[in-house]
């Protein structure tokens, strides 16, 4: 059988047949998912979906050994008009909504947290902030919330994770048809933290979600988040951005399951490194089905590594099953800030610590002016300021 | 008065399997109001006198020195100093290769970097009047500023965003390395009259380092130099320059293989 080329294809995949693209090793198109957390094996650490991360420091998150019998405390504030929050049972018809646990910490978290936090947002409230603060230092949590849409609403969610210890837990955001979300979701955590998490975005039809995600603080943090479509003339907006200091680690797992018509997707994601051990990585799959007529979707990540002993991985994989396709693009590329730039920065008076700032400012640049809040974007500047300082950068 | 005064100076750079003298003994004075230029050929070490002097971290100093009075009478050890320490001391380096810088705005970046020479952010109205009128000078596009440091810019562009930077960080001793090359007839003029208002701004010094003559019809110098095997081989008034031209660098090919034999022994 003889594919036909792919239209509207960026240019580094020009000539690609339909079929082909860089097929991952296991396709995202069969991927597992359970809400059985023995359904799962226990990571060894070879498995496609493990293999990046370090396994011994999961705190036991991902082989039923970490106790998760800490409470991961789930504060709202700004709950005004248009805003029900609810604490919900498992059993609630409304969870699941938003996806089904696709590896065995998922899973692990969707069977072992308390309750599930149920937000639902209609016609046009104000900003909303949602915290979750850590179990604390040696302790295991697992929690689950779900962030949901009535039609045609319009709202702005700001998720903070602070505090120290484990976390387990499945963020669910169920869009209905025609409204629109912007989410902010910050990993602000203490050194200590271990924060395991997946993330079901799932939208109605023509719905807008917008999340920027802001990765900084923490031991480990690996963020898994899926997006599905449920109608056409989906539009979702991934853009994130990571800073990884000496011994950090900081993964991001993206999947973006086009299997509806006319739905877009856009992914952006530029990690900052430095520091010895410092480690990013960014999974990026895009899937276009079959049915999925007329997607557009492009998907980037940028690292920028700042000193040596520091490592992006970045795998972007774009699968295609379908010719009719509006456009496609996917790229990733590392950059190092070189001995070079910085002589010349220096060379016009910059002290080395300065111009390193700048170069990192300049960088992340492009995700912060994204932030719709400015009293929150002051905020998060000030904690890269901060954590640039901590580094001596 | 400003001087900078090198001694004795010499440059290694570390190659495969070992490392490659370039500048052998090289004995140079600058003061405020002068300006020298250094001709020589391709590979006669033009640019590695540059980068040492202003402090590049390939380069390996293993003798001589390198000396900055800034005017107040105090011998400052340059080759102590760390690079941004030298810039701030009041040197400055327009490169032959600009590097670019990815992330960083024009803007963001000037303002950086007047803010470390003068030891102060400078206050935000003058400082946007002076930027214009600093780009307006040199017939910088004001679009510029919002680029990313030499990304993308010509080499004429970038060039002129030398200069640019040293109209605005008026240092005391500039040294420009083969900033005529890859200017067409108008940029050329624009990037020369650009110094030339730099030499009159004050008490300040230049060294010139060129390839060709053709800069020397708008920049007059005092000194001309002639650079060949690592060091200064002949210095003399403009008409050496005339010489230059007329007669290449030629005569000078024995002294270079001479050095370079002296060198390798
Ligand atoms: N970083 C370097 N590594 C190796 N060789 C170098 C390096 N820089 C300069 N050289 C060599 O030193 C010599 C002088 O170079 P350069 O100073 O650039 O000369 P010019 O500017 O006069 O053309 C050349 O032979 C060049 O190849
Ligand atoms: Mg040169």
């Amino acid at each position: 059988m003889t594919s036909a080329e792919v239209a509207g294809l960026a240019l580094e995949l020009k000539g690609a047949k339909e079929g082909q693209g860089e097929v991952p090793a296991a396709s995202a198109g069969e991927r597992f998912t359970s809400y059985d957390v023995d359904a799962f094996e226990v990571p060894g650490g070879r498995e496609e979906n493990w293999r990046f991360t370090p396994l011994r420091r999961l705190r036991g998150l991902h082989d039923g050994s970490a106790p998760l019998s800490g409470v991961a405390v789930v504060e709202i504030a700004g709950a005004g008009e248009g805003v029900t929050v609810e604490r919900a049972t498992r059993d609630d018809a409304r969870v699941g909504e938003g996806g089904v646990p696709a590896d065995r910490v998922a899973a692990q978290a969707w069977s072992a947290a308390p309750d599930v936090t149920i937000v639902t947002l209609d016609g046009d409230p104000a900003p909303l902030d949602i915290t979750v603060t850590g179990p604390g230092a040696g302790a295991a949590a697992a929690a689950h919330l779900q962030v949901r849409t009535r039609p045609n609403a319009s709202a702005t969610v700001v998720l903070t994770h602070l505090g120290s210890g484990a976390l387990a837990d499945n963020l669910e955001v169920v869009l209905a048809d025609g409204s629109r979300l912007t989410l902010v979701v910050t990993d602000e955590w203490l050194d200590d933290a271990v924060h395991v998490g997946a993330q079901h975005l799932s939208l109605g039809r023509d719905t807008t979600l917008k999340v920027i995600s802001v990765a900084l603080g923490g031991d480990l943090v690996r963020i898994s988040p899926t997006v599905t479509f449920r109608g056409p003339g989906g539009d979702v907006e991934l853009v994130g951005l990571g800073y990884a200091d000496a011994g950090q680690h900081l993964e991001q797992r993206l999947l973006v399951d086009h299997a509806v018509p006319n739905c877009r997707s856009n992914v952006l994601y530029k990690n900052a490194l430095q520091g010895d051990g410092a480690h990013t990585v960014w999974i990026g799959d895009v899937l276009i089905r079959a049915a999925a007529e007329n997607t557009e979707t492009f998907e980037f990540n940028r690292n920028l590594v700042l000193t040596e002993r520091a490592r992006a991985d970045s795998v972007p994989n774009l699968e295609i099953e379908t010719g009719e396709i509006t456009g496609a693009g996917h790229a990733s590329a590392t950059g190092r800030f070189d001995d070079e730039q910085l002589f010349y920065l220096q060379s016009r008076g910059i002290p080395e610590d300065v111009a390193r700032r700048l170069v990192v400012r300049g960088f992340f640049g492009e995700i912060l002016s994204r932030l719709p809040l400015p009293e929150l974007r002051e905020r998060l500047e000030a904690a890269i300021e901060a954590e640039l300082a901590v580094t001596g950068a | 008065m400003s001087t900078l005064e090198i001694s004795d100076l010499h440059v290694e750079v570390a190659v495969d399997g070992g490392a490659k003298e370039i500048l052998r003994g090289v004995d140079l004075t600058i003061r405020a109001g002068e300006t020298h230029a250094i001709m020589g050929p391709n590979g006669s070490g033009k640019s590695t006198l540059a980068y040492a002097i202003a402090g590049h971290p390939k380069y390996t100093i293993t003798r001589g020195t390198v000396t900055l009075d800034a005017g107040d009478g105090i011998k400052q050890d340059v080759l102590a100093m760390t690079v941004d320490e030298r810039a701030r001391a009041g040197l400055f380096l327009a490169m032959q290769y600009p590097v670019e810088v990815p992330g960083v705005s024009t803007a963001n970046f000037l303002r950086s970097a007047a803010t470390a020479v003068r030891g102060e952010a400078p206050k935000l109205r003058t400082w946007v009047k002076e930027v214009k009128q600093a780009m307006s000078d040199l017939d910088i596009d004001p679009d510029f500023a919002d680029r990313n440091v030499n990304e993308g810019f010509s080499g004429g562009e970038k060039k002129r965003h030398e200069v640019l930077q040293l109209a605005l960080l008026k240092p005391k001793i500039a040294i420009l390395d083969e900033t005529d090359s890859g200017l067409d007839v108008d940029a050329l003029r624009v990037v020369s009259e650009g110094v030339n208002r730099f030499k009159e701004s004050g008490d300040v010094g230049v060294l010139l380092i060129t390839h060709y003559t053709r800069i020397l019809n708008h920049i007059t110098p005092d000194v001309v130099h002639v650079f060949a095997g690592g060091r200064v081989v002949e210095s003399g008034g403009p008409e050496l320059a005339d010489e230059l031209e007329a007669e290449g660098y030629v005569k000078y090919a024995g002294v270079a293989d001479a050095a370079a034999a002296s060198a390798t022994v």
